[in-house]
């Protein structure tokens, strides 16, 4: 699903250029439940950020279901990233103006879906996260557990090759970090291929393989079994 | 760019973000409201000025005889120039083919009484065409006629004021007024539009006033209106021939600037214009300049926006938003609500001057104040042109920045 080779991105800052990603060699197959950690400044985050597709790569090839992705200008990284990618984020990143349902049909407003589809599907998704009744409600209304489930219906709702998790347990108590964590689970038994950043372990422990990156290289990388989440 | 869809993701949005909206449709709704009602008040002050200037017909032509001031043909400098009636049926043996009518006037001030009531008012001995010269309308009876002149009838008509100062309500039409020691018919009232002290004259028969002034022949004035089919250029050419007659007649040195002075509504109408220009440029700097505050007060509330709603835009970039639609996203909406609010201010402003009317006319000088609707609606057109130009740009910019970085500001 997923080929990485020797990839290699670094920063400007100023007249330093900060050396981040060192030569990243890595697949992921279909199905996998991946998790990618390491301390802060390892460089975890800027490599899902390239796999999302959210920051442009200096070297190196990188190849999604089969596509290269390369020479991306903004247009193009958005149709791929509709197509191919669904996000959730530490901050859960939804429209703060839009309920739950108006957040998770956005995507398929990109795609070009008619209203009454993308509601419909949208509400299905909704309640796979077990949030239909609160699909009126706006994220203001809705707990942190809540507000990253329906980022997680969101993400769903294209229909994404691959689902990226940058840290999505990081703003929750462990309680409910499980909850949203079992949810993954679920989603990745159903066969999608989910890529989870983080810096806990027991988050890591849920996950099919744990992938380690320190200054910029992967110094592990390993299968795991993966211990439920509930 | 205009399906269904858009339109109802941006109603939803303006629905939901009412401030926002209400800060960008206010700014727009006043600044085109004041521009039309500044606009609307400087046509008012200029109505008002041509109202002043244009009371008097315009195709005229005054002559005023003066002292010459060079010596000619044998006679001193100096001397005192003076018409008489022959002057005016030379003029009109002459100049048959452009003169409309022609009157003399001669102007003294003299007491006139009724019963117990004395006043002291200017009596003008005229001709029946001197109506239209001064644009007089009759309110009742009629004005001086032919055969008032031809029998130098002492027939009078007064203006509206000097019948109530003497008759305090009473109707005056056929009552015997005291005046230079005659008594005179009242057959006529009238009113003018140049103000109180026109409606403070009285009118007699020329000839009359002849006859009782030491029985002359001679006439302060020619007021002579031309055909107006002769146009601006022929009036000029008249008006030159005519001087040049007069002076020919009355033996004035053509050299001396003085002698004959003729005074004509075009050459009037010239210095009017050009002061009612002025007038206009005036207007048009303060439309410009509200026009100005406008787009610079929208240009910062489109910036401020689209800052608020980085966020937002990262987020719709990484669900699959496209540079493109980030951007005509925003100038839709953009373009919508200044649209909307535009028409807005632009219907209060015309609605605002309509009420005010001619309220202001007494004390501010601010007649029918007024805006032409393409200069309305140019104005909110650029408004919105420079609206949608000023979110255009922080826009683009927004839609460029990488969603991770529109992401990041926690």
């Amino acid at each position: 699903m997923i080929k990485i080779k020797d990839l290699h991105k670094s920063y400007k800052m100023g007249s330093n250029s900060l050396h981040v990603l060192k030569g990243i060699n890595f697949n992921v197959e279909e199905g996998e439940l991946v998790a990618i950690m390491g301390s802060s400044g390892s460089g975890k985050s800027t490599l899902l950020n390239i796999l999302g597709m959210l920051d442009l790569l200096d070297s190196g090839s990188y190849e999604l279901d089969g596509v290269p992705i390369r020479d991306l200008d903004e247009t193009k990284a958005a149709n791929y990233r509709n197509k191919f990618l669904g996000f959730v984020f530490q901050s859960f990143n939804l429209i703060n103006y839009k309920t739950a349902l108006e957040n998770v049909t956005l995507p398929l407003y990109y795609q070009g879906l008619k209203r009454k589809d993308r509601e419909q599907i949208a509400l299905n998704y909704l309640d796979d996260v077990g949030l239909k009744e609160w699909a009126t409600h706006l994220p203001s209304e809705l707990s942190g557990g809540q507000k990253q489930r329906v980022a997680i219906a969101r993400a769903m709702a294209s229909k994404p090759k691959v689902l990226l998790a940058d840290e999505p347990t990081g703003a929750l108590d462990s309680k409910t970090s499980h909850e949203v964590m079992a949810l993954i689970q679920d989603i990745n038994k159903s066969g999608k291929t989910i890529l989870i950043v983080t810096h806990e372990e027991d988050i890591a422990k849920m996950c099919t393989r744990i992938v380690r990156l320190k200054d910029g290289i992967i110094v592990e990388d390993k299968k795991n079994k993966m211990v439920k989440a509930n | 760019m205009f399906s269904r869809d858009r339109w109802l993701e941006i109603f939803e949005t303006i629905k939901k973000n009412k401030l926002r909206t209400f800060l960008s449709g206010f700014t727009v709704a006043l600044g085109i409201l004041i521009f039309v009602v500044l606009f609307g008040f400087g046509n008012g002050l200029k109505n008002t000025f041509e109202k002043f200037f244009k009371d008097d017909a315009l195709n005229t032509i005054w002559l005023n005889p003066s002292r010459t001031s060079k010596p000619y043909m044998g006679y001193e400098a100096n001397r005192r120039i003076e018409f008489d009636n022959d002057d005016m049926l030379d003029i009109q043996k002459r100049f048959d083919f452009y003169i409309e009518g022609m009157t003399p006037r001669i102007s003294f001030s003299s007491d006139v009484g009724y019963k117990l009531e004395s006043n002291n008012y200017s009596i003008r001995g005229v001709g029946p065409s001197h109506q239209k010269n001064e644009m007089t309308i009759i309110m009742k009876g009629r004005y001086i006629n032919g055969l008032d002149v031809d029998n130098k009838e002492r027939n009078i008509v007064i203006g509206r004021l000097v019948e109530q100062d003497l008759f305090k309500g009473e109707n005056s039409i056929g009552k015997f007024i005291s005046g230079g020691g005659r008594s005179w018919k009242i057959v006529g009232v009238f009113q003018d539009d140049g103000g109180d002290r026109e409606e403070r004259i009285i009118y007699a028969p020329y000839t009359t006033v002849q006859s009782i002034r030491k029985n002359t022949d001679k006439v302060d004035q020619i007021i002579i209106s031309y055909k107006p089919e002769i146009g601006y250029a022929g009036a000029v050419a008249f008006e030159k021939q005519l001087k040049k007659y007069m002076k020919q007649k009355k033996f004035i040195d053509p050299t001396d600037p003085r002698g004959i002075f003729i005074r004509s509504a075009s050459s009037d109408m010239q210095e009017n214009d050009q002061f009612a220009s002025v007038l206009q440029y005036i207007i048009s700097f303060v439309g410009i300049g509200t026009l100005l505050a406008g787009i610079i007060g929208i240009s910062n509330i489109m910036v401020f926006v689209v800052k608020e709603r980085t966020k937002e835009l990262g987020i719709r970039k990484a669900i699959g938003a496209t540079p493109k639609s980030i951007v005509g996203m925003i100038l839709h909406e953009a373009i919508f609500i200044t649209t909307i609010s535009g028409y807005v201010g632009l219907l209060t402003g015309v609605v605002f001057l309509n009420y005010i009317g001619d309220k202001l006319e007494e004390e501010y000088f601010i007649t029918n104040p007024g805006i032409d609707l393409s200069t309305g609606v140019t104005a909110t057109i650029i408004l919105i042109a420079f609206g949608a130009f000023a979110g255009y740009l922080p826009a683009k910019r927004a839609a460029q920045i990488k969603p991770i970085e529109a992401l990041r500001d926690e």
